[in-house]
């Protein structure tokens, strides 16, 4: 298992350039992503946002090396990317667990290379990284989904990977365990110093998490706006800085602030 | 430690909470004791229904309830039970395992390559609605009369809707399993070994155990006509032989034992923790 | 690429029945066998029956025949199933007894076929009402039990007597399931004409599959009767199928979208 490069920041760790993608489903085309350039900085934390259905899910898997774009190139390290790999993981939603092996057994899925000590020792720490003591054993349909998340994200740091992608990972989740998640992740985040692409359609949680936020049009998907979250951590959800950048991504959607 | 649902709640669908959910849950209105009469209610009900029916209707050869036991210690007694029974578990087994292991990797492979997969599996529905029974004579022009006859009749009947099972069971493994295990960096083989097998099992299960019923179903068809041991031969045979009609419907009740048994069996085995994943939040299957 | 798609799905199955037609008759004159027929013996085979008649005659009475048995089981099973799954104590009830009785083959209900019918047609539907019987009660005793309360109550909530209920919600709601267990009894009717006509009757495709090889060891006749069989069931099977996609209840099988 080779170890993360230790991260410069400051350097390119993603090049996205021209990306584009047409499905073509019966007779019909399908536009969803145009013109897709985009640089990602190593250990940043991005946020893609964007409404349901925009094609924000379709890029990360083209990102991730799911699938293949219709025009353009992405770039890991200088590198082409050209199908998934185990140093940029991707954290579904909780759906990814794998429902026959226990959480034990999902967290150490990545590490049948390892020393049978060594695989231990990594399948402890990052249960306890997570917070599921005590349920090592569980399956995962005894599991609520909050711990089921937790599984999935244990099971892609355990492989110690540069990159992490997440896919809307909290939106099944009830709002109370969603902030508490979110709080969970930047705190693995600031420990593992990881790059982060995470996918959101929720404005509130692209300003809470992010560096910097993406905000995708409607499809056919273009960059509308990136936006730098000059906020420090912990956020303060109450901050006057906090509410203007949220309300300045509102206005850029084209939302109003009443309901 | 574990958040269990909360008890009482048999049978409901699992939500996203992984919580049993209250909207499906079935209610338990009966005391416990009551409620397990039930089922023997039924059984009672019917075997009344039998007596009184074969007393009072007008079928001068057909069997009462009690006729039939009579019948079933008879065969016991000398002998004959253990002997058909073996024989046409024998059958069954033969024909059953031959069809999983040629059926389940060929369902297997129809569902991994998409063009084999257009090319032959609708070749597989033509072939599939011919009854096992139709194979008769090209059996007997095989094999000639005798057990391997059966044998193959068994193994046709099966192997069609065994290889259908496991075509289905593949092509429902989520797309999410099968990219995480690309993420990881695993070999095709790693793949298969570890997420395409676990995943299909438990679906795969319920088609053996469907499978085995058709199987037993078959196997009693396929003894009336070309072979003399076995249930279906005893049916066949004790009506030709003096119409024996108590020993037909002991047969039949012996049949119809040994395929609930059989049964029962395989549904233990899906019932089994490592596999019980697959079950929360399904209805229960025919 | 939809196109492609369907150019596909039509030219690969067409050319694997090629190839095994082609293996087929290679294996027959490579055997030098007098008996099993080849490909061209079978079609000639099919031709001789429309010739003298037989092959609609055949078809059509066994079609009949399941028409008959199918239908009783519709209407013995669907009303009976519902009830069993609206009720779920005489549902416990039934069920032993149901379970016990599915895995006797119908032809084991031969004899007690032929001494309530005797030998003759009445026997063989007798046996396709048995065998399709099941599925479809258990499927409408499952469909209706699977009814999520949430939709009950929504019922009762609007107002809705017990038999509005019934029949404005819980059947319509089930009607999915059963549909698969009516997709499952057409084939099992299907399956059993065949067996049945092979031993009680004395006309349709399973007596022509059994009479070609007694009468004359006409095995050109056997291997055609079997693809008529095969590909009627199919067509079959596509009919209920489309039936599934009305919009009434295409609902019930959409695909989770994962």
């Amino acid at each position: 298992m080779t170890a993360a490069l230790a991260p410069v920041p400051g350097r390119t760790k993603l090049a996205i350039r021209g990306v584009e993608m047409t499905f073509r489903g019966g007779d019909a085309e399908v536009r969803v992503l145009e013109g897709i350039d985009l640089d990602v900085r190593e250990a940043e934390f991005v946020c893609i946002l964007g409404p349901s259905g925009c094609g924000k899910s379709t890029l990360l898997n083209i990102v991730a090396g799911f699938l293949a774009p219709t025009a353009g190139t992405v770039r890991i390290d200088g590198e082409d990317v050209r199908g998934p790999d185990p140093r940029r993981i991707f954290v579904f939603q909780e759906r990814g667990v794998f429902p026959w092996l226990t959480v034990e057994g999902n967290i150490g899925f990545g590490l049948g290379r390892l020393a049978k000590e060594e695989r231990q020792r990594r399948i402890r720490h990052y249960v306890r990284l997570v917070g599921l003591e005590g349920f090592e054993k569980a399956y995962p349909h005894e599991l609520s989904g909050g711990m089921k998340q937790r599984v999935e994200v244990a099971r892609a740091l355990a492989v110690d990977p540069d990159m992490l992608y997440l896919d809307e990972p909290f939106g099944a989740l009830d709002s109370i365990t969603r902030l508490e998640m979110r709080r969970e992740l930047l705190r693995i985040w600031h420990a593992e110093k990881k790059t982060i692409l995470f996918v959101t359609h929720d404005i509130e949680e692209s300003v809470q998490l992010a560096d910097r936020v993406v905000v995708l049009s409607a499809r056919p998907a273009r960059i509308r706006r990136i936006v730098e979250i000059d906020l420090p951590h912990p956020r303060d959800l109450s901050a006057r800085r906090y509410l203007e950048l949220r309300d300045g991504i509102f206005e850029e959607i084209g939302l109003a602030h009443k309901v | 430690m574990i958040p269990q649902p909360p008890a009482g709640n048999k049978g409901g669908r699992v939500n996203s909470a992984g919580l049993t959910d209250p909207e499906t849950a079935v209610p338990r209105p009966l005391p416990v004791r009551r409620s397990r009469l039930i089922p023997f209610a039924g059984i009672a009900l019917l075997l009344v229904l039998w007596d009184l029916a074969i007393r009072f209707g007008n079928v001068p050869l057909l069997p009462g309830p009690v006729a039939v036991a009579r019948a079933i210690g008879e065969l016991a007694y000398r002998g004959f039970l253990v002997k058909h029974l073996v024989a046409s578990l024998f059958r069954v087994t033969w024909g059953y395992l031959l069809a999983v292991s040629v059926g389940v990797p060929f369902g297997i492979l129809l569902a991994l390559y998409r063009r084999g997969g257009l090319a032959l599996a609708p070749l597989v529905e033509v072939v599939r609605p011919i009854s096992a029974l139709a194979w008769i004579p090209l059996a007997i022009l095989w094999f000639g009369v005798g057990d391997l006859s059966s044998v193959f009749i068994i193994f046709i009947a099966s192997v069609f809707p065994l290889a259908v099972a496991a075509m289905s069971a593949v092509e429902g493994v989520s797309s999410t399993h099968w990219n995480a295990g690309r993420n990881f960096g695993l070999s095709a083989g790693e793949i298969g070994r570890r997420v395409l097998l676990p995943a299909i099992l438990p679906r795969l299960l319920v088609g053996l155990r469907l499978a085995l019923g058709i199987a037993w179903l078959v196997v009693v068809a396929a003894e009336m006509i070309a072979v003399n041991s076995g249930l279906g031969f005893l049916i066949i045979d004790a009506r030709n032989a003096g119409n024996r009609y108590d020993l037909v419907v002991a047969g039949m009740v012996l049949i119809g034992a040994i395929g609930l048994g059989l049964d029962f069996a395989m549904r233990r085995m899906e019932g089994l923790p490592a596999l019980r994943w697959g079950y929360a939040g399904g209805a229960e299957t025919p | 690429m939809k196109s492609r798609f369907r150019l596909e799905s039509a030219l690969l199955p067409a050319a694997a029945a090629a190839a095994i037609a082609a293996l087929w008759w290679a294996a027959v004159v490579w055997t030098k066998t007098n008996v099993f027929p080849s490909p061209a013996a079978v079609a000639r085979g099919i031709a001789e029956l429309a010739r003298k008649g037989l092959l609609l005659a055949y078809v059509r009475d066994s079609l009949l025949r399941v028409a008959a048995g199918y239908g009783a089981a519709l209407a013995v099973g669907i009303p009976l199933g519902v009830i069993l799954g609206w009720r779920p104590e005489a549902g416990r009830a039934a069920n032993p007894v149901i379970q016990f009785l599915r895995p006797i083959s119908p032809l084991a209900w031969i004899p007690v076929a032929i001494v309530l019918f005797g030998v003759n047609d009445g026997a063989a539907i007798f046996l396709i009402f048995l065998a399709s019987l099941f599925p479809i009660l258990v499927s409408a005793m499952n469909g209706v039990r699977g009814v999520p309360a949430m939709y009950r109550q929504a019922g009762a909530n609007f107002g809705l007597a017990p038999g509005a209920l019934l029949a404005r919600v819980v059947f319509p709601a089930a009607l999915p399931e059963i549909l698969t267990g009516l997709r499952i009894a057409l084939g099992v009717a299907w399956i059993v004409v065949v067996a049945a006509e092979m031993i009680a009757v004395n006309s349709g495709l399973g007596y022509l599959v059994i009479d070609s090889r007694n009468a004359g060891k006409r095995y050109d006749l056997v291997v055609a009767a079997m693809l008529l069989i095969g590909a009627i069931g199919l067509l079959l099977n596509i009919l209920v199928q489309r039936v599934s996609r009305l919009r009434a209840v295409r609902w019930g099988f959409r695909e989770e979208a994962s």
